[in-house]
């Protein structure tokens, strides 16, 4: 049996916004028994195109595979895959944390600005804090916070992109290669 | 013009030049059968009633593989649409184009748990190259156009779209349009300009070209391996048999590759893989370049795929980007459309030849076949061949007599083999037989069945009776599932689980009840006659041939053993 080195991998792929494009995009994923980490999915500057931000942990050869498969479905536009050296990714976590008394209602706003986070919802019993970052940023306030009692905590997913002026849709002839299978001339 | 979805559906068939069409009528299909009566369009497009909705899509499938046009299937929602799916997954698997059109439950009763509703679009994405729930009547005709043209286009494959009942009673306006206007309008335009800046068909990048051509000048031991996109690629044969003629190196052939070179052509090594020919597989293990065009080392050719070919350079030809590597890792790919591809080759490959290397290859001999009076498998092949010219169109089913067809009948023209070879689906046959027929009537047709596989979906009998559609059946009946018993016997310890088929009904007793003529043969004498009166009869005719219950398929290589490791010699 050959080792499988299962390492984090970022694809950003750009689909045809529309109903089922979702599903046959995650399908690859399970069908190959990998589970998504983090899965981030919105419209771009164009209405008809959604990108997906996806991470998972695999090995090099597997995820290869993957991407080709992904590039071949009709409704998937272009994929990429964001090395941690040359990308830039960010997600939001939302904290609910409890704060009954003023002390600790005054601690954690400290600790939020500390973070850069911000807090977006107070109530008597309550602080509801967003922050920015990766995962070291928001796993270093996650411990500090879990002291207070985190009551919820949700994240966005990570999303991201390449550094500099390079975009996914900029040609290359990995893109040519694919265009190739999809002529439908 | 103003008219319902369901004339529109017609129409638009009728612009792809559709003329058959395999299905079978349901509750929610209704208005698109209707119009084949309401506005005559049965007069126009020739509907077969199949038995059963799988035989529908195995004759759209075989249709499609024999002709290399579009093969179209209807069927109605739920049990219907589900029943399509095996089919549907035999086409994909080998790159065949069929266009399936189902219609679902009306929209104010989808997601209801309707009654016969599915999410069929749910059901088949993994086994589609794309489809379709059209949700407005105004999209459907750029739907039915853009199926079309990814059915056919690229690496063919099966596209479904699915229509819900009230679509098809929603009248708008329609405007024809010319088949090779369609990729100037609507949404294939739109694709079109986002998927490659000009509306030209890329071309294979011609440094590829060049580096496989320096490869071929430092080979020594080159080996090409032929595979169903050869077939698949509309004018690649003649671009292929001139690149291996050209270029004077063995070929062998995937089974989907039948066809590519003539059977017995003298550069022909015959099948590799798991049943492949010694010449075939001891030539992949000793060739230092290996050519191979259109094929995707599937385990039943490469079972060891980090022990395939070890000693050479492996270069892949394809359209799909995503088979390069992902078998077999490969040490340079050309992307393209074959024909295209081995059309630059041969602009700039000049003659070879490998005299030594070829000797050697050819030197290995194959299995004795036997004469001894009881009818042997290859003695029913041979029949077929002498007594159609070598011109019979062959349909299998899955198992012995699949391999037996593929070996021993030498396949002269693509599309002349219609076998399930990825998805291996028994019952495949049969309508994929009736498919094959109807789409080439100058020709004749043989199905090469075995009991097993026979017995699954033997219902399209009354299709085959009903259109009188001439039809020769052969059926290896070895009174067993002969290759699962082949395996019991070699690996298993000869415990033959299951696999006994002793209580079978009477084969032609059951095609005489169909009305159609059967004979049963023990000998070749008795099966040469026998045939030459089912050609004579031009209808549907039955030959049961009795063969041994242990014959087995020569040579065999275990699966995940290397090639060259024969278990069966």
């Amino acid at each position: 049996m050959k080792t499988e080195i299962h390492t984090r991998h970022t694809l950003s792929v750009l689909v045809e916004n529309a109903s089922g494009v979702l599903s046959q995009v995650s399908r690859l994923f399970s069908r190959k028994g990998y589970n998504i980490e983090s899965l981030a999915v919105g419209t771009t500057d164009d209405p008809a195109v959604s990108r997906i931000t996806i991470e998972v942990m695999g090995d090099d050869a597997m995820m290869e595979q993957l991407m080709n498969q992904l590039r071949k479905q009709f409704s998937v536009y272009s994929v990429q895959e964001l090395l941690p050296q040359r990308s830039i990714r960010r997600e939001l976590v939302m904290f609910k944390v409890k704060a009954e008394t003023s002390d600790v209602r005054n601690e954690i706003v400290q600790i939020a600005n500390v973070f850069r986070a911000s807090i977006i919802d107070v109530s008597i019993k309550s602080l509801t804090i967003a922050l920015i970052g990766d995962e070291s940023k928001a796993e270093a306030m996650q411990n500090l916070l879990e002291t207070f009692g985190i009551l919820e905590l949700v994240r966005t997913g990570m999303v991201a992109l390449e550094r500099g002026a390079y975009t996914i849709s900029d040609d290359n002839k990995e893109t040519t290669e694919f265009n190739l299978g999809k002529s439908v001339l | 013009m103003r008219m319902t979805c369901a004339q529109i559906i017609m129409e638009c068939l009728l612009e792809q030049g559709v003329d058959t069409v395999f299905g079978y009528p349901g509750g929610t299909i209704l208005n698109v059968y209707d119009e084949m009566e309401l506005h005559g369009y049965k007069d126009k497009i020739r509907h077969i009633l199949t038995a059963h909705e799988q035989g529908a899509c195995h004759a759209a499938d075989g249709y499609a593989r024999s002709t290399g046009k579009v093969g179209v299937c209807f069927s109605t929602s739920g049990p219907g649409a589900t029943n399509l799916t095996t089919g549907i997954a035999t086409a994909y698997m080998d790159s065949s184009p069929v266009v399936c059109i189902t219609c679902n439950v009306s929209e104010n009763l989808i997601g209801k748990d309707s009654f016969q509703e599915v999410d069929i679009t749910g059901i088949t994405m993994p086994i589609t190259k794309c489809n379709f729930l059209v949700r407005s009547p105004e999209e459907l005709a750029d739907v039915i156009r853009e199926a079309f043209a990814i059915a056919r286009s690229g690496r063919p494959g099966p596209v479904l779209i699915d229509i819900p009942k009230n679509i098809t009673a929603a009248a708008v306006d329609y405007e024809p349009l010319p088949v090779e206007q369609h990729a100037a309008h609507g949404r294939l335009a739109a694709m079109l300009r986002r998927s490659s800046h000009d509306l030209k068909t890329p071309e294979p990048d011609f440094g590829d070209i060049d580096r496989l051509l320096d490869m071929i000048a430092k080979a020594k031991r080159p080996l090409v391996l032929v595979g169903g996109g050869v077939i698949r690629s509309k004018g690649a044969v003649p671009q292929f048999r001139k690149f291996a003629e050209t270029l004077n190196a063995p070929v062998a052939s995937t089974i989907m590759g039948g066809g590519a070179l003539p059977g017995d052509h003298p550069l022909f090594t015959g099948m590799i893989g798991m049943h492949g020919s010694h010449a075939s597989n001891l030539a992949s293990a000793e060739c230092d370049l290996l050519i191979a065009i259109g094929c995707r080392f599937s385990d039943r050719v490469a079972t060891v795929p980090d022990d395939f070919a070890k000693q050479a350079q492996i270069v892949q030809i394809d359209i799909d980007r995503s088979e390069i590597d992902k078998n077999v890792k490969t040490h340079h790919h050309i992307i393209g459309d074959a024909r295209r591809v081995l059309q630059l080759l041969n602009e700039k490959l000049p003659d070879h030849d490998y005299p030594q290397w070829k000797q050697w290859v050819f030197s290995h001999p194959e299995v004795p076949l036997k004469k001894d009076g009881i009818l042997h498998p290859h003695e029913i092949l041979e029949t077929i061949q002498a007594l159609t010219d070598g011109e019979a169109i062959i349909a299998t089913d899955v198992g012995q007599h699949q391999m037996w067809s593929a070996q021993y009948y030498h396949f002269s023209r693509p599309g002349q083999l219609v076998t399930s070879g990825g998805f291996g689906t028994m019952g495949f046959g049969l309508g994929a037989a009736i498919g094959a027929k109807l789409g080439n009537p100058d020709k004749p047709v043989v199905l090469c069945t075995g009991d097993g596989s026979f017995r699954m979906n033997c219902n399209e009998l009354a299709t085959l009776s009903h259109y009188r559609i001439p039809v020769i059946i052969a059926l290896f009946d070895n009174h067993t599932l002969g290759m699962v018993r082949q395996w019991q016997h070699l690996i298993y310890g000869e415990r033959y689980s299951q696999t006994d088929l002793d209580y079978a009904p009477d084969f032609v007793k059951l095609s005489e009840a169909y009305g159609i003529p059967g004979e049963r043969c023990v000998s070749q004498a008795e099966l040469e006659k026998a045939m030459a009166r089912a050609l004579e009869s031009k209808g549907p005719y039955f030959l049961q041939c009795d063969i041994d219950k242990d014959a087995m398929v020569h040579p065999m290589v275990s699966a995940g053993t290397p090639v060259t490791e024969f278990l069966l010699d």
